[in-house]
């Protein structure tokens, strides 16, 4: 892996790789120093184009955790509000050394544009571009789902997937980047997913993804769902009228306390509920449902640093040697492999 | 081969009455395989203390120490993949802590091993215990118990197959389980 763009193309391997080494990274948490020396040296860019505290401050403290170097850069307040352009941008920091850039940006497909063109030699990650994607989201969604599912079957977590869990994701699909990685990826898990949403909050073409789509919440926790997933109503984004009140809109598409009441009364006792954050407490989420003891919130927040580790890990520790220096090394190794397997003794 | 079954065996019986000999009985002792091999032969060490030492636990002393984090070749190597670390339950501070690989070679792996214990607490004592000891140390690091001194030259690869974690064959899935040590020369 060089970059981290999407869970779109993201193999089965890579995507149980990269929740296996995360498995591991929570562990650190734990410990009396919280902090490997992995990524001594390197640096990190936060480049952020788009407002964030928990996916930054989580980039930030998984990259410190691993020590490496973190450098946050805002697009307010920088060159960017003076008309600089992404080619310039990512150059600049190329020049000043990143070895890794986390972007989010409002234009889908940004982050691809910074791995494609070689404006930086870095690894890419990204953080949320546009109506897009959000990979290392849909991974921690997945990392927190594979925990309960390996709890509730009594097998351990690593190494799994998710075939033959049911995961619904209600709210605003036509604006979440969210809801885009998370379908894709939790197809390569083998999850079951379904959509649900006012028709208007679908996108066009929503029916050749690989998933189920409902208009009818009430209808898809009825048939069973193991893992509720509430997206955020993306009110910055909505430029149209999509449904005629936020009244309306919660009490047909909401998770309120009536449906944390039904999941009690259909038996579903060890369905959880997530939200990727921040929530519009009362609209897409009642506050009841919220700090449920079902409700894997704050779970979510946590594993997104171990998750983010794991990606920082796993694109930032390869050889990095260059290029020429790099074939000359493989040439040595494969006429004395003695010397290539000097490292592990 | 270098080594058999038989004598891996009896180099582990040796090796667990070294340890108890000078650590002069089990008190506080605690045995911490690195990933991959050094853990199954950490888990065997146990047993055998436990069967010379009745009053011993042997998967209360056990544990696994991953150090892939705390090497120094992270950035010249290709990706690798990260060990659960678990220390036994009774921690490390004051213990005796003794560290087990299949392989000795340049030392870089226990130099990675010493930094990954001292962030997880302080322990007394720190011992080191190996099944083959090759030769050819890049730091000044040295094995307190040593299953075998194997000269060799670098040009060689020492391979170790327990058979907890490997099986016969250039796979390491499929085929019979073995316990052995050859030394495959390498054109």
């Amino acid at each position: 892996m060089r970059h981290l763009l999407s869970t779109e193309d993201l193999s089965l391997a890579n995507a149980i790789r990269i929740l296996d080494t995360a498995e591991e990274m929570a562990a650190v948490g734990e410990r009396e120093v919280k902090k490997l020396p992995a990524l001594r040296g390197r640096t990190v860019v936060n480049l952020f184009f788009e407002d964030s505290t928990r996916t930054r401050i989580s980039f930030e403290a998984a990259a410190k955790r691993l020590s490496a170097d973190v450098i946050n850069f805002a697009a307010k307040g920088s060159s960017v509000s003076k008309g600089e352009s992404l080619k310039d941008t990512a150059q600049t920091l190329s020049a000043m050394g990143a070895d890794a850039v986390v972007i989010r940006h409002w234009a889908s497909g940004a982050p691809h544009r910074l791995a494609d063109t070689d404006w930086i030699d870095a690894a890419v990650i990204n953080a949320g571009d546009g109506t897009h994607e959000h990979p290392t989201q849909a991974l921690l969604d997945a990392f927190t789902m594979r925990r309960h599912w390996a709890r509730l079957a009594g097998t351990p977590s690593a190494g799994a997937d998710l075939k033959g869990m049911r995961v619904a994701i209600a709210g605003d699909v036509l604006h979440s980047r969210v809801a885009r990685s998370n379908v894709w990826l939790l197809r390569t898990l083998g999850a079951d997913v379904t959509l649900v949403a006012p028709p208007t909050l679908l996108p066009i073409g929503v029916e050749k993804w690989p998933c189920k789509v409902s208009y009818d919440l009430d209808q898809t926790l009825a048939g069973g769902v193991d893992a509720m997933m509430m997206l955020r109503v993306q009110g910055e984004r909505m430029n149209a009228s999509f449904f005629p009140t936020t009244r309306e809109y919660s009490r047909r598409w909401g998770f309120d306390d009536n449906r944390l009441r039904a999941l009690d009364s259909l038996g579903f006792k060890d369905t959880i509920i997530m939200h990727p954050g921040p929530m519009n407490r009362g609209l897409e989420i009642s506050s009841a449902a919220a700090d449920s003891p079902r409700s894997t919130v704050l779970a979510q927040v946590r594993n997104g640093v171990s998750i983010r580790m794991a990606a920082l890990y796993l694109l930032l520790s390869g050889d990095t040697r260059e290029p020429a220096h790099h074939t000359a090394s493989t040439h040595s190794a494969a006429t004395n492999p003695a010397h290539a397997t000097k490292e592990s003794h | 081969m270098v080594l058999s079954q038989a004598d891996i065996d009896r180099a582990l019986t040796r090796i667990a009455h070294e340890i108890l000999e000078s650590n002069k009985g089990s008190q506080d002792l605690v045995l911490l395989g690195i990933p991959r091999r050094g853990y199954p032969l950490a888990v065997r060490l146990a047993a055998k203390i436990a069967a010379a030492d009745p009053t011993v636990d042997p998967a209360a002393i056990v544990g696994q120490l991953d150090v892939t984090m705390f090497r120094d070749d992270l950035s010249h190597q290709g990706t690798r993949p990260v060990y659960p670390t678990q220390l036994p339950r009774t921690g490390i501070d004051n213990k005796v802590v003794v560290l087990i690989d299949d392989v000795l070679y340049s030392g870089r792996t226990i130099r990675a091993a010493l930094d990954a214990l001292i962030d997880l607490g302080r322990p007394r004592i720190v011992r080191l215990a190996v099944l083959i000891d090759r030769g050819h140390r890049e730091l000044p690091i040295r094995a307190d118990h040593v299953g075998k001194n194997l000269p060799t030259s670098s040009a060689e690869k020492v391979r170790v197959r327990l058979e907890e974690t490997d099986s016969a064959g250039d796979g390491e899935t499929g085929g019979t389980p073995v316990n052995e040590v050859v030394i495959e020369a390498t054109a």
